[in-house]
């Protein structure tokens, strides 16, 4: 079973990976080319999974969207890691208030539900993909602080570690050289689960509205428009959706697995809501 | 164990205060203009200043941000600057919508999950197991509103057996009401199943290995009595944990579910009120949301601190 | 001529939190369930710019001394005449007997001088205390007659007086209009369940026997297309006058139990340009806009094959129209030409702002992707209308290019405006306005309005998209409802059923 999940997760991700790279370079049609004449088309030789309601190809579109959710999801992942790691590091290595103003901090975030800060930062600066990866953002902040704090904290209690400290060593040498290499597999774990929720609270903020924008594709904006032409072409409400699942069930196996295979004593914190 | 209670209040507390500034400041400096949105294209600077006067937001901030406060210490929401009724009256009309919503959600969740915990925990490493797994793995990664789309496929446009969308009211009587919540709520349920039944599962393999638990077996109790006296009285305390969180979550979690089937709930007041500049609504309700989180947080220390009276560290 | 509200019918469509109850009126004949893309904040009609207030109070709750019909032309209201002074400049109203509030207080001529004079005092909030800044004072010789003296001559004056903005109200409940609406009109304010409807009840002690015919009315509040459409089809509702769901028209038309009504507004949707912002100061540019745009295909595809083409900033189904659609013909070659001609060869970046309707979104998808074709690059920027106010409409004109409908009457003279947010100016534009301000004779003033619509097309001052359709779905049988919307209104004193 460990196998089996870092093999579909990988082979999922994988396909989401090569999905977004080849869009790059090939689209069975160009994602932004509207044909009026052509629109709501059921899945077709030529349009594999049809037409939506402004006649552009929906694989091409599900393509071209695939990057833009591996564009939020590892934006917001990497700002959540590379702001929240050195903080949540620093506040186990000093503990005493700077520790204390983490945990306040994390406490202020954790307070407002992802989906209602996601609401006021659109509110305040726009609806956007900017916006929405920022929304993401410091969400995960909070959460890669948390997690690198705790571990990092059992990490300080080793032996191994009052022996560095003992033999001289100071508090930056000691994360740097022993306290890091050791919580990265537990970050790594985080890091996979993290951009799984980044890619499903996009697709959310997208289907509201908030997210990414037109004319740039998004799963969560195709599936808003879907609801509408539902009665008249069922299949737009259901290729979307499942490139979402598809994805995030990818990311979630994989990051069971490599925890399994990383180190099985560990478990990720799936960070709150 | 007094003293951490009060750490953990005290911390309530400030994460409490820290929120009404953070939200405050947040609506202070969104753009958009209440007054101006009030009265459109042709408003004179005159009557836009009367406006504003009659809004109260002519007002230092630092005045209007003591108003708020000190009404929300005396349970006084103030008005809502669009509707002109009290803000307590339109939340209580979405509570109304929101609250059931995500109690049915939580009650079909825990009823699925709970047996699926527990039957994967007894069945560790089988197929039975890898199955619960399987079913949770997918569970998470389907979008909810997704889900919600997919059953109004199916159950509305498709058989036609429970309405797309839409809320009749409660006055219309509970058989349309409730129908009009079936879809929404098993949307929201599937996910925090999934959850659920992963802790559930993971719950009862740790008590499992409990000492009194291999007690109870040597003293020859039946499987049946040690999992359901013992096991499941102690794997109580995480799921009510994550059952208590996830109602909270829900409480703003469900405005996108209320997108999909267009229900006058809670968050889709806090969605209204953004567009609207209903600046009251939007401070009130999520300082509401926010509140509820820390208030069952906390809940949840006190819940810990009773049950097993060791200190937590870093909680 | 008038000045514009642009947000009446153009806000309609907006997103807002609503939801749709199930009480069936389809059976009882003398109730009518009408929905509405958009609640009112509050239903005082003096105090706001919202469509929707008017949607659900004009002439049902509140009336004025004159008012508008669906063909736009102005009609007796509380007063049963009036006679105007040679100068243009003295009103003389008189009222109608026997007209009582819903509260049981009698209206008279005390009442009209209060609604004016809060209207245009200094407390006013007034959304259009502009239409009552004419006025120099108002006498009320007696209860039954109102003077009212002009200081210079207003050729609007009766038809503002019209509009839902200067409802007549009464002192005693002016100030509780917002929450608990107290009128003159055929129906009474009965109750409100924000977020979802309110309903109005038949008034019995209204001044003209037999009517209204219906003994209630329920409007319920539905933003998103999708639920109109089922709450439409399942009988929720009996109507829906301007229908969101343009896109599903299709489903009802075949469909003998309801009619689908494709009226007209004075709503001409645009591209405005901001005039002060390069490349746009360059009518080079802007012609090749012009061209890179296919109209037929934006009603096609945003609008579902529903509103008018228009080349100009007049609506089509006014007298002085001029088709100017050929002007620009979609012509990708030209567009290129001008645009190497204004030195910009490979196109350039720009944005749209978009508001919240579903008319702006949707043409904006198409447009960027016409605009693309020919190398410019428009970033799509939705905002809320509070947004777009604050951005676009006032405070420096942030913005490249918008859409938005335009839906006052005869608004032409936006063009010439100074301070107006797309900074348009022409010197001949000006002139044909100035003489337009001094011509009465209705021949002399169409050809001046086919002058200014020539003007505007062969200067692209906007790129002019079409003429926003009012697409309505009613029940088979109803009767009386207004097929055009002449101003933001729901008229339903003579609505009824006919089987």
């Amino acid at each position: 079973m460990r196998h089996l999940s870092l093999g579909v997760g990988l082979l999922l991700t994988g396909l989401l990976v090569a999905a977004a790279l080849v869009s790059f370079f090939w689209t069975p049609h160009p994602a932004d080319a509207i044909g009026i004449a052509r629109r709501l088309r059921p899945p077709s030789a030529e349009h594999w999974l049809g037409t939506d309601q402004l006649g552009r190809d929906v694989l091409s579109m599900i393509m071209v969207g695939a990057r833009n959710s591996i564009a939020v999801g590892a934006v917001a992942v990497g700002l959540g890691m590379a702001v929240g790691v050195p903080l949540g590091l620093l506040a186990a290595a000093r503990r005493g208030w700077i520790d204390e103003g983490l945990s306040r901090f994390a406490d202020l975030v954790f307070a407002f539900p992802a989906i209602l800060s996601a609401f006021l930062v659109t509110a305040l600066l726009g609806p956007g993909a900017i916006n929405a990866i920022l929304a993401i953002g410091v969400f995960n902040v909070a959460v890669f602080a948390r997690v690198a704090r705790g571990a990092a904290i059992q990490v300080w209690g080793r032996p191994f570690v009052r022996a560095a400290l003992a033999l001289g060593r100071g508090p930056v040498s000691v994360t740097l050289v022993h306290v890091l290499p050791n919580v990265s597999a537990v970050l790594i774990v985080q890091a996979t689960v993290a951009f799984a929720v980044a890619i499903l609270a996009e697709a959310a903020l997208s289907y509201l509205g908030l997210g990414i924008q037109p004319p740039a594709p998004s799963w969560g904006k195709m599936l808003h428009e879907a609801q509408t032409f539902m009665p008249m072409r069922p299949t737009l409400a259901i290729f979307p959706g499942a490139a979402i699942a598809l994805a995030v069930l990818g990311l979630n196996l994989l990051g069971d697995g490599l925890r399994d295979a990383l180190d099985p004593r560990l478990r990720p914190s799936r960070g709150a809501g | 164990m007094l003293s951490f209670l009060a750490r953990r209040l005290v911390a309530a507390a400030a994460t409490l205060a820290a929120a009404t500034v953070v939200v405050f400041v947040v609506l202070e400096v969104m753009p958009g203009d209440p007054a101006l949105l009030m009265l459109g294209t042709e408003a004179r600077p005159d009557t836009l200043a009367a406006l504003r006067e009659q809004m109260g937001l002519d007002r230092p901030a630092p005045v209007r941000y003591l108003a708020w406060v000190s009404g929300l210490l005396t349970g006084d929401l103030g008005r809502s600057m669009t509707y002109g009724v009290p803000v307590a009256e339109l939340v209580a009309d979405r509570l109304a919508i929101t609250v059931p919503l995500a109690g049915l959600a939580i009650l079909a969740s825990t009823a699925l999950a709970l047996p699926l915990g527990l039957y994967a925990a007894s069945r560790r490493g089988r197929p039975g197991d890898f199955g619960v797994m399987a079913f949770s793995q997918l569970g998470v990664a389907v979008p909810n509103f997704w889900l919600g789309i997919l059953l109004v496929l199916v159950f509305s446009i498709g058989l036609g057996w429970l309405p797309a969308g839409g809320f009749p009211g409660w006055q219309a009587g509970i058989g349309p009401a409730l129908a009009a919540l079936v879809l929404p709520a098993v949307s929201l349920a599937l996910t925090e199943a999934a959850i659920l039944a992963r802790v559930a599962r993971s719950a009862v393999l740790e008590t499992l290995g409990e000492d009194y638990v291999r007690t109870a077996r040597a003293k020859g109790l039946s499987n049946r009595a040690v999992l359901w006296g013992h096991v499941l009285r102690n794997a109580l305390i995480p799921i009510v944990t994550l059952v208590g969180l996830q109602f909270a979550f829900l409480m703003a979690g469900t405005v996108v579910i209320e997108n999909v089937f267009y229900l006058p709930g809670l968050g889709r007041l806090l969605f209204q009120a953004i567009t609207q500049r209903d600046l009251i609504v939007v401070k009130d309700v999520t300082i509401l949301l926010a509140a509820m989180v820390v208030l069952v947080s906390f809940a949840v220390d006190l819940l810990y601190a009773v049950i097993d009276p060791r200190p937590k560290a870093g909680s | 001529m008038r000045k514009l509200g642009l947000l009446a019918v153009a806000m309609v469509a907006a997103g807002t939190a609503t939801g749709f109850a199930g009480a069936a009126h389809a059976q009882q004949r003398d109730t009518l369930a009408l929905g509405l893309g958009l609640e009112p904040p509050h239903l005082d009609p003096t105090a706001g710019a919202a469509a929707a207030i008017d949607e659900v109070t004009y002439r049902n709750v509140f009336e004025g001394l004159t008012r508008i019909d669906e063909k736009g032309s102005v009609q007796p209201g509380l007063a049963e005449s009036w006679e105007v002074s040679p100068d243009g400049l003295t009103y003389t109203f008189r009222l109608r007997d026997g007209v009582t509030f819903h509260d049981g207080t009698t209206f008279d001529s005390a009442d009209v001088k209060f609604a004016y004079d809060r209207a245009r005092g200094p407390d006013s909030v007034n959304a259009q205390k502009g239409y009552f800044a004419a006025i120099d004072t108002i006498e009320t010789p007696d209860p039954r007659t109102v003077v009212v003296r002009l200081s210079r001559p207003d050729g609007l004056f009766l038809f503002n007086m019209g509009s839902g903005d200067a409802s007549i109200v009464a002192p005693e409940s002016a100030a509780g209009n917002g929450q608990n609406p107290v009128g003159t009109g055929p129906f009474r304010f009965g109750r409100w369940v924000p977020g979802d409807r309110v309903v109005l009840t038949a008034n019995p002690d209204y001044r003209e026997p037999g009517l209204p015919h219906l003994r209630e009315v329920t409007f319920r509040f539905i933003a998103d297309p999708a639920a109109q459409l089922n709450a439409v089809r399942s009988g929720d509702l009996d109507a829906f006058p301007i229908f969101g769901a343009t896109e599903s028209v299709a489903l009802l038309e075949g469909d003998p139990q309801f009619q689908v009504v494709a009226g007209t507004t004075e709503g001409e949707t645009i591209l405005a340009f901001n005039h002060s912002r390069p490349p746009f100061d360059d009518v080079r540019v802007r012609r090749a806009i012009a061209h890179a745009i296919d109209r037929q295909e934006v009603v096609d595809g945003a609008m579902f094959g529903y509103g008018t083409p228009i080349g100009s900033h007049f609506a089509p189904h006014r007298e002085g129209y001029v088709d100017l659609t050929g002007t620009y013909p979609p012509d990708l070659d030209a567009a290129k030409a001008l645009l190497r001609e204004a030195g910009v060869p490979d196109g350039f970046k720009t944005t749209i702002k978009l508001p919240p309707p579903p008319y702006a979104r949707r043409s904006g998808e198409i447009i960027a992707a016409q605009l693309a074709r020919v190398g410019i690059e428009a970033e799509l920027i939705p905002v809320e209308w509070a947004q777009w106010l604050e951005q676009v409409f006032r405070g420096g004109n942030d913005f490249d290019m918008t859409i938005v409908a335009h839906v006052e009457p005869l608004d032409l003279d936006i063009y010439n405006r100074p301070d107006y947010y797309f900074n348009y100016h022409g010197d001949r534009y000006a002139e044909v306005m100035a003489e337009l301000e001094r011509t009465v004779d209705p021949a002399a003033r169409n050809e001046l309005y086919g002058q200014a619509q020539r003007i505007l097309a062969e200067d692209a001052a906007s790129g002019f998209l079409f003429q926003l359709p009012k697409v309505g779905v009613r029940r088979a049988g109803i009767e009386g409802m207004w097929d055009n919307a002449p101003v933001p209104a729901n008229d339903m004193t003579e609505v009824r059923w006919t089987e």
